[in-house]
């Protein structure tokens, strides 16, 4: 998979490519609008991280341009601005996706791993993970080909760890993709626990071949055993 | 006080003062001249009777006060020589008035073929008393009629010169400085309410400027703040993904993260509400509360339930409003998240919906939280430092901006109240 990641901030830029390259992708960056373009004429790329403000341009005008020479790659954007107007007019503009800084990692691999999904797996929106595979469309979870019974936010926890596998996972990425955006202000996040430590129980019960582990004082990770 | 009657108090006091100064004057004058022309008259007379007398020597038998303003006695010649001529005020009874009436009275001695006679000749006066209390009345008479007359004068004026003074005092009642507008002003001949206006004008315009500015400088700071919040949490949860790091390390990044992620929640906290104040909040749909209620309770049932808090729903009726969704979920799940975190295990949490208002109402502190202090920015339990201390003020400000009322009231528990307006 080949992404173009187009980001002034060059902090930025490695941070995120860094964490990218360890989902085994290809990506190449750029830090301005002129770069960017000159990229997306002569490439084809997967998927297209977009800052929208960048120093010699709008990262809107770079997807106007895309649409107009009629390219396939998918756009999330990327920006500071957490603006609805801004979301609407991206999404309305033909981007897939539109992510407000400061997002997780694990969002951002989420999102990524949606869009190209979609693209690829032509309606058959599953993830497979040794003997265990999720069907995100109809949330449903099988473990060597039996099904295993869970409640939404089991699935929504399994699922976000699932397409972060092998990543850590903050607990308030977690948390914030399980319960909400409206949890973040909690002053303690140890009602994850409790159906983290369902979920465990039934992966282990249904003999999974993955497992969630937690990491000290951070997150959870989910790994292939 | 009016202005008006403030001036017309400081002038009945000076008016008062300068018109019992002037009566006394007046009185001493008014009879001085009167004994001036008395005496002139009586010295008048006593030339007319002498020449009289001169004629007919039988008037001084028929003198007397009885019949006459005058009265004639022959006197010694001892005392007739050393007489000199004297005017004094007398009473007399008067037959008309039937009692003592002033009278001014002249004594002088003449005299005929050696013999002396000494004269007293009289003219009725006027009475120092009746002269006080006449002068008393004309005196009050006079101030009320200028008190009065400067009072209906003050108001005409009032009337016509201060008119733009109380447009402008109006027009500054009513001035918001979140209403983005400048002062409206009324034309005025006077200068001094001209200048005023002038100054008004721009202190508003000014005011106006520097709030916006700030507004602005806020929102900017916030967005401008994004960036390296984002580059610092990404760059840590990559830290942590390094497998050689130890239990210790870990949770050392975890504490940064924490403090990180709080330091995000303020921002966009402070982008929150710059945006509602600045009104960018604009999508309004009917939003039903119940609805959305319950769709908060379940995404915050877990986090209470490690809390040993319990949420309860009276659903007394329908309640759907016209706002912003995303501005209705966080107004009450602010209230919510303080209802959980402020209750200790074992307490609750009890959400009364009614026709037109939405009461939160929970265990907590048994002290009444200062009601004033609550909804200001930053204003927050020093024991949580997980909060940032705004959660209430974006409460107030979304309230403010759809016009609902909030309350907070402590009844042994601490109740939150908004009233919605009349239902759409």
């Amino acid at each position: 998979m080949k992404l173009l990641l187009v980001e002034d901030e060059v902090d930025l830029l490695e941070v995120i490519k860094e964490s990218l390259e360890k989902e085994f992708f290809v990506v190449e960056t750029v830090g301005n609008y002129a770069d960017a373009l000159q990229k997306l004429i002569s490439y084809e790329y997967d998927c297209v991280l977009l800052d929208i403000m960048l120093p010699d341009g709008n990262g809107l005008d770079l997807l106007a341009k895309l649409k107009q020479l009629k390219k396939s790659d998918n756009v999330i954007i990327i920006s500071a601005k957490d603006s609805v107007e801004d979301k609407i007019k991206g999404l309305e503009m033909g981007a897939d996706d539109y992510l407000v800084k400061p997002f997780h990692i694990a969002e951002l691999n989420a999102r990524i791993k949606s869009v190209l999904r979609r693209k690829f797996l032509d309606g058959k929106n599953t993830i497979e993970l040794a003997n265990t595979r999720i069907d995100m469309d109809f949330r449903q979870v099988w473990i060597a080909g039996v099904e295993l019974a869970l409640n939404r936010k089991e699935f929504d926890i399994l699922s976000y760890l699932a397409v972060n596998k092998n990543r850590l996972v903050n607990k308030i990425a977690l948390a914030e993709q399980v319960w909400g955006d409206n949890i973040d202000g909690a002053d303690d996040f140890e009602f994850i626990y409790s159906q983290i430590k369902n979920l465990r129980k039934k992966l282990k019960e249904n003999s999974a071949e993955i497992e969630v582990k937690a990491v000290y004082g951070i997150g959870y990770k989910l790994i292939i055993l | 006080m009016k202005l008006i009657n403030y001036t017309l108090k400081y002038l009945s006091i000076a008016l008062l003062l300068v018109l019992s100064v002037w009566a006394v004057l007046f009185y001493f004058r008014m009879i001085s001249e009167i004994q001036n022309s008395l005496d002139d008259g009586l010295e008048n007379n006593k030339m007319l009777v002498i020449k009289r007398v001169n004629k007919d020597a039988g008037i001084i038998e028929r003198s007397g006060f009885s019949e006459h303003n005058y009265q004639i006695k022959e006197i010694s010649g001892k005392h007739g020589l050393s007489f000199r001529d004297n005017y004094r005020d007398t009473l007399m009874w008067t037959l008309n008035d039937e009692e003592m009436e002033p009278f001014r009275m002249l004594s002088t001695v003449f005299t005929i073929d050696d013999k002396y006679y000494e004269m007293k000749i009289v003219a009725s006066t006027v009475g120092e008393d009746d002269l006080v209390e006449s002068l008393l009345y004309g005196l009050i008479l006079l101030y009320v009629a200028i008190l009065s007359s400067v009072l209906l004068i003050n108001n005409l004026l009032i009337r016509k010169v201060w008119t733009s003074f109380y447009q402008l005092l109006r027009n500054l009642r009513a001035f918001r400085l979140d209403k983005d507008e400048g002062i409206k002003t009324t034309k005025t001949e006077v200068r001094e309410f001209r200048e005023l206006n002038d100054s008004l004008v721009v202190l508003a315009e000014h005011s106006v400027n520097t709030y916006r500015y700030q507004k602005q400088f806020i929102e900017n700071a916030s967005h401008e703040l994004q960036t390296p919040l984002a580059i610092s949490l990404n760059r840590l949860e990559l830290l942590a993904e390094d497998e050689t790091l130890t239990n210790h390390q870990l949770d050392a990044i975890g504490q940064v993260m924490s403090t990180l992620q709080r330091l995000i929640r303020l921002n966009k906290s402070l982008l929150l509400l710059s945006k509602i104040e600045n009104r960018q909040y604009g999508a309004v749909e009917v939003v039903s509360v119940v609805q959305l209620v319950k769709s908060l309770i379940n995404e915050y049932d877990d986090y209470a339930e490690t809390k040993g808090v319990e949420i309860e729903l009276i659903e007394e009726a329908e309640l759907n409003y016209a706002m912003n969704k995303d501005l209705a979920a966080i107004l009450i799940s602010n209230l919510l998240k303080n209802a959980v975190i402020h209750n200790y295990e074992g307490g609750n949490i009890i959400i009364t919906i009614k026709k037109y208002s939405l009461t939160i109402s929970n265990t907590g502190k048994t002290v009444p939280l200062n009601e004033e202090r609550i909804f200001s920015r930053f204003q927050k339990d020093s024991k949580n430092k997980n909060s940032t201390g705004l959660g209430l003020s974006i409460v107030k400000a979304i309230t403010n901006l759809y016009n609902y009322q909030l309350n907070y009231t402590y009844s042994g528990r601490h109740n939150f109240t908004i009233l919605f307006k009349k239902a759409v």
